[in-house]
């Protein structure tokens, strides 16, 4: 057998460690979204005031409770797309890379989601971000960056939204941090929401999608209309304080503690399930 | 330009000389600085900021038009061949910084000032840059065409000056001495002025609307839309840091703000799914659009529902700010003193409602 060339396996060398310095996973294809983690408050979605498990202040709770389902039908909410916080629990998405031409290097990752046609980039050349009074967005304004295999995304820029689909706000001063990990055809994102408004903790969550590159992300266009006819001018539906029509009916439905469903960051930890069945042993 | 609606009137020359024996700066309703949560330190006590360490930042919106952040109310800034023209001029001491940036966009001359508003936050600056600039005017009212025409270069002979425009309010407020405030130096108070809905004018190939907005954030709100760039200047009714401002001494409310906003909202159109589109600059605060102003209008109407349901009630004003009225928006929005604080907010709304009943 013939020794090998050492300059060849010198250049073998060289090449795994150029590459491997890169530490860059390719995300790229369609993702399709697994949905079995906290089904019932995705695909149904929440009850009203079912706020558990979620570090929100007083101030956030009582904007949920303030929260009526009726102001998704004015004109102003009807096409807008969840917010890339929130949009990691939901729908399909297509992820490819945009790469300079010249250096051949990642300049940003790009996300389609399906629901609502919305489109975001995490821009990977160390862009500077927008000053503070430039204009803000659904998905807001994300840097990216690679540490060792995981994609670590930083959003800033993001109009106000919400944390759950019952009211819950987050608000447009809060800033996320994200991180994508991908194991062969699986890919978990869990991102973690930081609010100075409005929660006490940050708020963690992670989802899952499975590569489904025969998948197609379909077009979702969008136009509002009038839903409710007659509305006054102006008119913005809300519970008034103490109003709330059936603050209590998901917690006694599911014979918990009113003080369970109403949340804040203690109702978040394991520790807390016991207080949380309180009721039930009663 | 084509004034082309509304009675356009002159201004008052009697008056002018009067405000220039008084002559000093108003500071009124001084600027608030940015808060971004409760825990942020309180906004302190209206007083001349130190002009010296503001840096005037320009921020590109859309074709010709930029919106400059530094001290006090956000200026609006088109250019093209007709020359600038500026929405609002901060404070006095800034206005060779506010020149400096303009220069570096357009070294046409300023030819019109527009005023939101008479606040010495948003007109401090009236005074120099009009000077600095030079509108086109027969009758020598304000200097000749070939003075105007001069004016390239943004060093304007002697006596050229460019035309101040705003609502015919905010030139009597302005001469006026406001809760201890002096009246606005002579200089800075408006040489053009409306009455009537709204006025139009057509300049740098643009359509531009004023509309006014009767007793809002004052009794002389302008809000100015630039048709073909698709951006709307809304002065401090819009605030993307605290509760509507409402200067009560010169007959703002909240009715009138409420009105006003939900009128930007028909003004907005987003580009899709509620972002982009029309652009709206606010008094104070970052760049905004439709979803922007809808969440805000949807706060200020749900506070004013509680509070008018509370006055309906009979309540005392006590009894209102103990039920805390505000409570949910508080960490984004309230503080705890200057003219937006949470406290004067609630004691305007349930005051004005009260007045309605
Ligand atoms: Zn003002």
């Amino acid at each position: 057998m013939r020794k090998p060339n050492r300059s060849a396996i010198a250049a073998a060398l060289l090449l795994l460690a150029s590459s491997s310095a890169m530490a860059e996973v390719d995300l790229s294809g369609v993702w399709n979204v697994r949905l079995h983690e906290d089904l019932p408050e995705r695909i149904p979605g929440p009850d009203m005031a079912e706020f558990h498990g979620v570090p929100i202040n007083e101030a956030n709770r009582a904007r949920g409770l303030a929260w009526d389902p009726s102001i998704l039908t004015l004109e102003e909410y009807q096409c807008r797309p969840h917010p890339s916080d929130y949009f990691t629990r939901f729908s399909p998405e297509r992820i490819w890379k945009e790469i300079d031409s010249e250096t051949q290097q990642t300049k940003g990752i790009h996300i389609r989601k399906e629901w609502q046609a919305a489109e975001r980039t995490i821009w990977m050349d160390g862009r500077e971000r927008p000053p503070a009074y430039a204009v803000h967005s659904w998905q807001g304004f994300s840097l990216g960056k690679w540490e060792g295999d995981v994609l670590a995304v930083e959003t800033t820029h993001l109009k106000q939204s919400y944390v759950r689909r019952n009211g819950l706000a987050r608000s447009d001063i809060a800033t996320t941090r994200e991180h994508y990990i991908r194991h062969g055809d699986y890919l978990t994102i869990v991102a973690v929401i930081h609010d100075p408004a409005y929660l006490t903790e940050s708020f963690i969550r992670s989802s899952d999608y499975a590569l489904d590159n025969k998948r197609n992300i379909a077009p979702y266009p969008c136009d509002p209309v009038v839903e409710i006819v007659g509305q006054p001018k102006g008119y913005v539906p809300h519970y008034m304080p103490g109003k709330h029509p059936s603050e209590f009916e998901y917690a006694d439905r599911y014979n918990l503690s009113h003080e369970a469903a109403l949340g804040g960051a203690q109702t978040a930890y394991p520790e807390f399930m016991e207080k949380a069945l309180a009721a039930k042993k009663r | 330009m084509s004034m082309n609606r509304n009675t356009v009137s002159k201004a008052k020359v009697a008056a002018l000389a009067v405000a220039a024996i008084l002559g000093a700066a108003s500071v009124a309703m001084a600027a608030q600085p940015a808060r971004q949560n409760r825990n942020a330190p309180a906004a302190p006590a209206p007083q001349a900021p130190n002009f010296d360490a503001v840096q005037i930042k320009v921020l590109p919106i859309r074709d010709n038009i930029y919106m400059l952040v530094g001290q006090g109310g956000n200026i609006t800034l088109q250019v093209g061949d007709d020359g600038v023209l500026i929405v609002d001029t901060q404070f006095a001491p800034l206005s060779d910084k506010i020149l400096t940036e303009i220069r570096k966009i357009s070294k046409a001359p300023i030819r019109f000032i527009i005023n939101t508003h008479g606040h010495g936050d948003h007109t401090g600056g009236n005074g120099n840059l009009s000077k600095a600039g030079a509108s086109v005017a027969g009758g020598n009212m304000l200097g000749p065409l070939a003075v105007a025409a001069q004016g390239q270069g943004g060093a304007a002979p002697a006596g050229a000056v460019a035309t101040i425009l705003a609502h015919e309010n905010v030139l009597t407020r302005m001469q006026e001495s406001i809760g201890g405030q002096p009246p606005a130096p002579a200089d800075s108070l408006p040489n053009v002025t409306y009455i009537g809905d709204w006025k139009d004018m057509f300049f740098n190939n643009e359509s531009i609307r004023l509309f006014y907005e009767p007793n809002a954030h004052t009794d002389g709100d302008s809000m100015v839309y630039f048709r073909r760039s698709d951006v709307l200047s809304v002065g401090d009714i819009y605030n993307t840091n605290n509760y509507p401002v409402i200067d009560k001494a010169r007959a703002g409310s909240i009715q009138g703000v409420l009105k006003a906003l939900n009128h930007m909202l028909e003004i907005t159109i987003p580009k899709d799914r509620q972002e982009g589109g029309t652009l709206v600059i606010p008094g104070h605060g970052r760049l905004s659009d439709e979803a922007d102003l809808a969440e805000y209008r949807d706060m200020v109407t749900i506070i004013h529902d509680r509070i008018k349901d509370m006055v309906d009630r009979g309540l005392t004003l006590e009894q209102v700010k103990a039920a805390k009225p505000t409570i949910d928006y508080d960490p984004r929005y309230g503080s705890g003193n200057g003219p937006g604080s949470t406290d004067r907010f609630i004691e305007i709304v349930y005051n004005d409602l009260k007045a309605a009943k």
